[in-house]
């Protein structure tokens, strides 16, 4: 069960209070009435189906009932930021690859908010690496 | 030695049982005795019981063979009485209490002699891997019969029949470090963070904190371990910032640190909790923890090694022996034999020996063993047999005897000649798997660690394992490792350690171990007597190896084909093994076959611990309305609606035709509520209904974008109804909508809906429109509703209102403010059943001072209480429609037929308005709105029918529709129904067909889908 921060409400709740809507940054196009059917049909149906990183809107239906994004690794489910509706992520796919130390150290993010302890990939540790 | 008469094999002193206080109990219909501070499985050792169970596949007599969680035989029916049956209970974890009683889980009809037996010995060589299947596959009709009886023969336990008496509880707990297992790195990790001010939860699933500590030779601080442990538990248990839980199992670890603790608190006490001050307290209990950090001092399982016949009573692990000598003063055998390939083992030879029995022969695969404990055990004056193993038990039902004989392991051969010695205990060992499963649990894989022969946690940010959980066996290297692991956890929590003095550990000069998994026979592994891997599962050395030969060489596909470390076993004892066979078969090592997943739970939780609270009426909470109570004494049979209790029906008594009284069907109930509301007046809770209050400058415009009709026009004091879509252009959710201010609107939605209408409102202000200044509050539990509707409804509120309720000053689809019965209200008139109606809506709280003034008022009137099933009713014999019910997320709101809701000049892109414009949604043969009317009109048609325009035609007919609504109509005197029908609205006076499961075609005629009054004058009156 997920531990999400919630960027408005400013604490880590437990995944009970809130509802998980989808990709995130699924822009409505301003005017629909110009897109060709195929263009309509993607903007409805087509998501992102990643292994990895991915940007997802969630709500704290129990909470405030506010919408807020959440970047979250598919694999480890790692949530490696929270951040408001209308601002862009500082973590993504491409930014990870370009910068792999990032995860392991941790990371920041956007707008002040904290990020869900977590785990990626490259935190991961054999425990007799760490043998003291 | 002496011994007990009672119990031949409970020694007279040494052990942590009190022998003052003796415990009755009943194992298979026989009575025993055992002592407070036993577990099951010691005191059965204790009475000399050697088979406890028959084996899962093969029915082969079975012993204890372990003495904590990995025991893969002992499994038992608990209970005396019908309501207290829990299936699969291990007896090495069970507390004895006074009057247990137990049964085998598998055996029929007796463990000593079981009928299914004759398949382990007769059919035993040739049942490979899915024999069941391969077997008894044809004719697949008889595999259910076959099932029956082989089920019956395997057993599996069985639930019990009655209500469990007992209550469950969760717990929801927050700490910063959470340390798994109480034995020595688990304490002195608690102490460490504890003197360091940290919040600590430190759990341990056995009866007592200690762990190894409680059997261990070893001194601390020149005092036997056990009461060092003693003394650290009772100092923690003295802190305040620390919780102990004791009879604990941590048996999941689930995303972000958030881990399941199952807690037993009565079942060492007795079958059901025993009652405190005339209550129950629960039996146990879910602690929900989300930790800070987590610490992994789980230690490690022995693992036995493989042999033939290495599941006859009397074979056991190494340290089980230790256990039960040490721990519980019972020795289970009287010659021992032990088959070893590392030095800790030597152990159980040398407590063996100190019990006062005999040790026939220490067994170790290393040619030249050197360390401490060898060098006692010959000092002792036992024989220890060098490059040797144990090749085959020998026996039935109890070992007679060990063969014995030189091997090259590398080379998996015998090259000695055997020798054969008689005793009744085999004791193995083949060294220590660490407990990987939770760290498994996260979805890191274990590592191979060929410095200790087995696998290592891999472990995520905030995990940390110590002690032999990560193969650091010794005793003094893993309080450190237990103490810096809990230092490391709380620097990662910006938190300091507290300083603690560990103890003095006598340095031990300990020889490296071999490698040792299967032992080699004369005879080739498929051939060889049965080695078993994983003797819960009845799956052996050939088993695996044949499994590698029929193709599977993923160490998965291998699991599941042979059933390895499957069920409650979780492959704690046989799975390394098992991938080391697989590995040698494959020609790989260990590392490269990889390793299993294991998953929650680490051992079996009883479905009261997942439930909880949770059961019965607290299983979802239920929703009242205002009048609730009004209904409950007048009779209301209830429907769910969500959450909510509605009411169905209100059965009345009447008489009958031979003069007695009874109570009306719900067919006759709504008939006369039916007609009640046509002809005189009813009354309706329609509280249920969502209401969101929306406000502010832009609210008039955000409607006219989430709405499909038009609102920049609705004045203050007018209502509309309303129609939503989703982007995709399907109808979502109906309901008026009423201006009570210039910028202050008043929606309704579906009792269903509300909730997510208000979810859909807010995504779309927040993320599309955050621009529109405008607000939204559910408002459903303030207002109650009740609708006053039918000819005579002017008249029975005209008498309690000071509202004018002129029909032309109030008009139909106006609302006006007031007091109702004394009260403030609004009255929306509004119309869900075709009749004049007035919805009254007053703050919830005045709601059952306002319905009995009604009551009050209406008798003269014949008022009459209606519930759902009236209303439903009502509404379609007009044609409207519940969303949900006449719609699925694939009807526009076209396909209804409610061209007259769509605002398609509207000046912005309402949602859902693209969508129709596609090619899809304009297609001509779309399934549309309809009313059928049966041409039989006692016919009341199936909701959900498929209907048919060929019914001759060859099977499969092709379908054009189906019903959504159907009721009899007391106003109509005949059925009717509302349908979706491809092309319906041009297919006026067709007939159609509906072919029934029980083979009857009824016969219906395309109408309108308004039944009554289709000019809508009734409302108007």
């Amino acid at each position: 069960m997920f531990h999400i921060y919630c960027p408005h409400c400013a604490e880590h709740r437990e995944e009970e209070e809130f509802h998980p809507k989808g990709q995130a940054h699924i822009a409505r196009p301003m005017d629909p009435e110009a897109c060709s059917d195929e263009e309509w049909g993607d903007y409805l149906f087509f998501r992102d189906n990643p292994r990895g990183i991915h940007h997802e809107l969630w709500v704290h239906a129990v909470g405030c009932r506010k919408f807020f994004n959440i970047t979250r690794n598919t694999v480890s489910y790692e949530i490696l930021e929270t951040y408001k509706v209308g601002e862009q992520p500082t973590i993504t796919a491409e930014s990870l690859s370009q910068d792999k130390k990032m995860t392991a150290d941790g990371v920041t993010v956007a707008d002040g908010g904290l990020q869900t302890e977590g785990e990626s990939d490259s935190a991961v540790n054999t425990s007799k690496e760490a043998k003291v | 030695m002496t011994r007990h008469t009672q119990q031949p094999n409970r020694l007279a002193r040494g052990g942590r049982v009190d022998r003052s206080r003796t415990l009755n109990f009943t194992f298979n219909g026989k009575r025993y005795q055992g002592h407070a501070g036993d577990t099951l499985a010691s005191a059965l050792l204790a009475n000399g019981v050697d088979i406890v169970n028959r084996s899962f596949k093969y029915s082969r007599p079975r012993g204890i063979v372990a003495a904590g969680a990995e025991e893969p035989n002992a499994l038992v029916q608990l209970g005396s009485t019908e309501a207290a049956q829990v299936p699969n209970v291990r007896a090495t974890q069970q507390a004895l209490f006074d009057g247990l009683t137990a049964q085998s889980t598998n055996g029929w009809p007796n463990v000593q002699r079981d009928v299914m037996s004759l398949v382990g010995k007769l059919g035993g060589r040739f049942m490979p891997p899915g024999f069941y299947y391969k077997t008894f596959m044809a004719p697949a009709s008889l595999w259910m019969t076959y099932e029956k009886y082989i089920r019956k023969g395997a057993g599996l336990g069985r639930s019990p029949m009655e209500r469990d008496p007992d209550s469950y509880d969760h717990l929801h707990q927050h700490c910063d470090l959470l340390v798994i297992g109480a034995g020595p790195a688990g304490l002195a990790a608690a102490l460490t963070a504890a003197h360091g001010g940290a919040r600590v939860i430190l759990c341990d699933e056995q009866e007592e904190m200690g762990g190894s500590l409680l059997d261990s030779r070893e001194l601390l601080d020149h005092q036997p371990a056990s009461q060092w442990a003693g003394r650290v538990v009772e100092e923690l248990a003295g802190l305040d910032n620390v919780t102990l839980l004791p009879r604990t199992t941590a048996n999941g670890y689930h995303d972000h640190h958030f881990v399941t603790l199952h807690e037993r608190r009565t079942e060492h006490l007795g079958e059901t909790a025993p009652r405190v001050d005339g209550y129950r307290p629960a039996r146990s209990r879910m602690h929900r923890v989300r930790a800070g950090q987590v610490l992994l001092t789980t230690g490690a399982l022995e693992r036995p090694l493989v042999y033939a016949g290495n599941d006859v009573p009397g074979n056991l692990v190494a340290g089980a022996v230790s256990t039960y000598i040490r721990r519980y003063g019972v020795v289970p055998g009287n010659q021992l034999v032990l088959s070893t390939s590392n030095d800790h083992a030597y152990r159980a030879a040398l407590d063996w020996i100190d019990a006062g029995r005999e040790v026939v022969a220490i067994v170790d695969a290393r040619r030249n063993p050197d360390g401490e404990l060898v060098e006692q055990a010959r000092a002792r004056g036992i024989r220890v047999i060098t490059g040797s193993a144990v090749l085959e038990a020998q026996g039935s039902s109890r070992v007679s005897g060990a063969r014995v004989a030189t091997i090259d392991a590398k080379a998996f051969k015998v090259t000695g000649q055997a020798e054969i010695l008689a005793c009744d205990t085999i004791a193995s060992s083949g060294g220590y798997s660490p407990v990987i499963h939770l760290a498994s649990h996260t979805g890191a894989r274990p590592a191979w660690d060929d410095e200790i022969l087995g696998f290592v946690p891999s472990l995520v940010a905030g995990v940390y394992a110590a002690g032999s959980a990560r193969g650091i066996h010794d005793l003094a290297e893993g309080l450190a490792d237990g103490s810096a692991a809990a230092a490391r956890a709380l620097a990662a929590l910006g938190r300091s350690a507290g300083a603690i003095e560990l103890p003095q550990v006598a340095a031990r000069r300990e020889g490296a171990a071999s490698a040792l998994y299967q032992v080699p026979h004369e005879k080739p592994t498929l051939r060889a007597p049965k080695q078993f891997v994983d003797l819960q599962n009845d799956v052996t050395a050939a088993g695996i190896e044949l499994a590698t030969r029929e193709g599977f060489e993923s160490i998965e596909h291998v699991k599941r084909y042979t059933a390895m470390g499957f069920g409650t076993d979780q492959g704690k004892l046989g799975n390394i093994n098992g991938m080391a066979i697989a590995a040698r078969c494959l020609g790989k090592s260990i590392p490269e076959v990889g390793t299993t997943v294991f998953r929650p739970n680490y051992t079996p939780v009883t479905f009261g611990a997942i439930a909880g609270r949770h059961c019965r009426e607290l299983f979802e909470p239920e929703r009242y309305t205002a009048m609730h109570q009004w209904h409950v004494e007048h009779g209301a049979e209830f429907e769910e609606v969500g959450q909510w209790k509605r009411p169905w029906y209100f059965p009345q008594k009447r008489r009958a035709e031979n003069g007695e009284q009874r109570m009306e069907t719900m067919d006759e109930a709504v008939a006369r509520e039916c007609l009640a509301v046509r002809e005189a007046v009813g009354i309706l809770d329609a509280s249920t209904l969502g209401k969101i209050d929306i406000q502010g400058p832009d609210a008039r415009e955000f409607l006219g974008r989430v709405y499909t009709n038009k609102w920049a026009k609705l004045a203050p004091g007018r209502v509309r109804y309303g129609l939503m879509c989703k982007d995709d252009g399907m109808v979502m959710d109906d309901g008026t909508t009423s201006c009570l201010a210039e910028n202050h609107f008043l929606m309704t939605t579906s009792t269903g809906g509300a909730a997510a209408v208000l979810e859909w409102l807010e995504i779309w202000h927040q993320t599309e429109w955050p621009e529109l200044d405008v607000y939204f509050t559910s408002v459903t539990d303030h207002w109650a509703t009740m609708t006053v509707t039918g000819p005579e409804a002017r008249k029975l509120l005209a008498e309690i209102t000071d509202i004018d309720l002129d029909r032309e000053s109030f008009k139909f689809m106006d609302w006006r403010e007031g007091q109702v019965a004394g009260v403030p209200a609004r009255v929306f008139r509004i119309s869900f059943t075709g009749e004049l109606a007035y919805e009254i809506n007053v703050q919830a709280n005045y709601a059952m001072h306002v319905w009995k003034t009604l009551f009050a008022h209406g008798e003269k009137y014949d008022l009459t209480p209606y519930g759902t099933e009236t209303m439903h009713v009502l509404r379609a014999e007009k044609g409207f429609i519940i969303a949900g019910q006449d719609t699925d997320g694939s009807v526009t709101p076209e396909d209804l037929g409610m061209h007259w809701a769509i605002g398609y000049d509207k000046p912005n892109s309402w949602i859902g308005k693209r969508a129709l414009t596609r090619s899809d949604t304009k297609r001509s043969d779309r399934k549309q709105m309809v009313g059928l009317k049966p041409k039989d009109p006692k016919v009341v048609l199936e909701e959900g029918a498929q209907i048919v325009l060929d019914p001759s035609h060859a099977i499969p007919m092709p379908m054009v529709g189906h019903v959504t609504s159907s009721y009899y109509s007391p106003t109509l005197e005949s059925g009717f129904a509302l349908a979706v029908v491809k092309g319906g609205h041009q297919k006026m006076g067709d007939t159609v067909y509906l072919p029934m499961v029980d083979g009857q075609v009824h016969e219906a005629e395309i109408v309108s889908p308004i039944f009554l009054d289709p000019k809508g004058e009734r409302q108007n009156v």
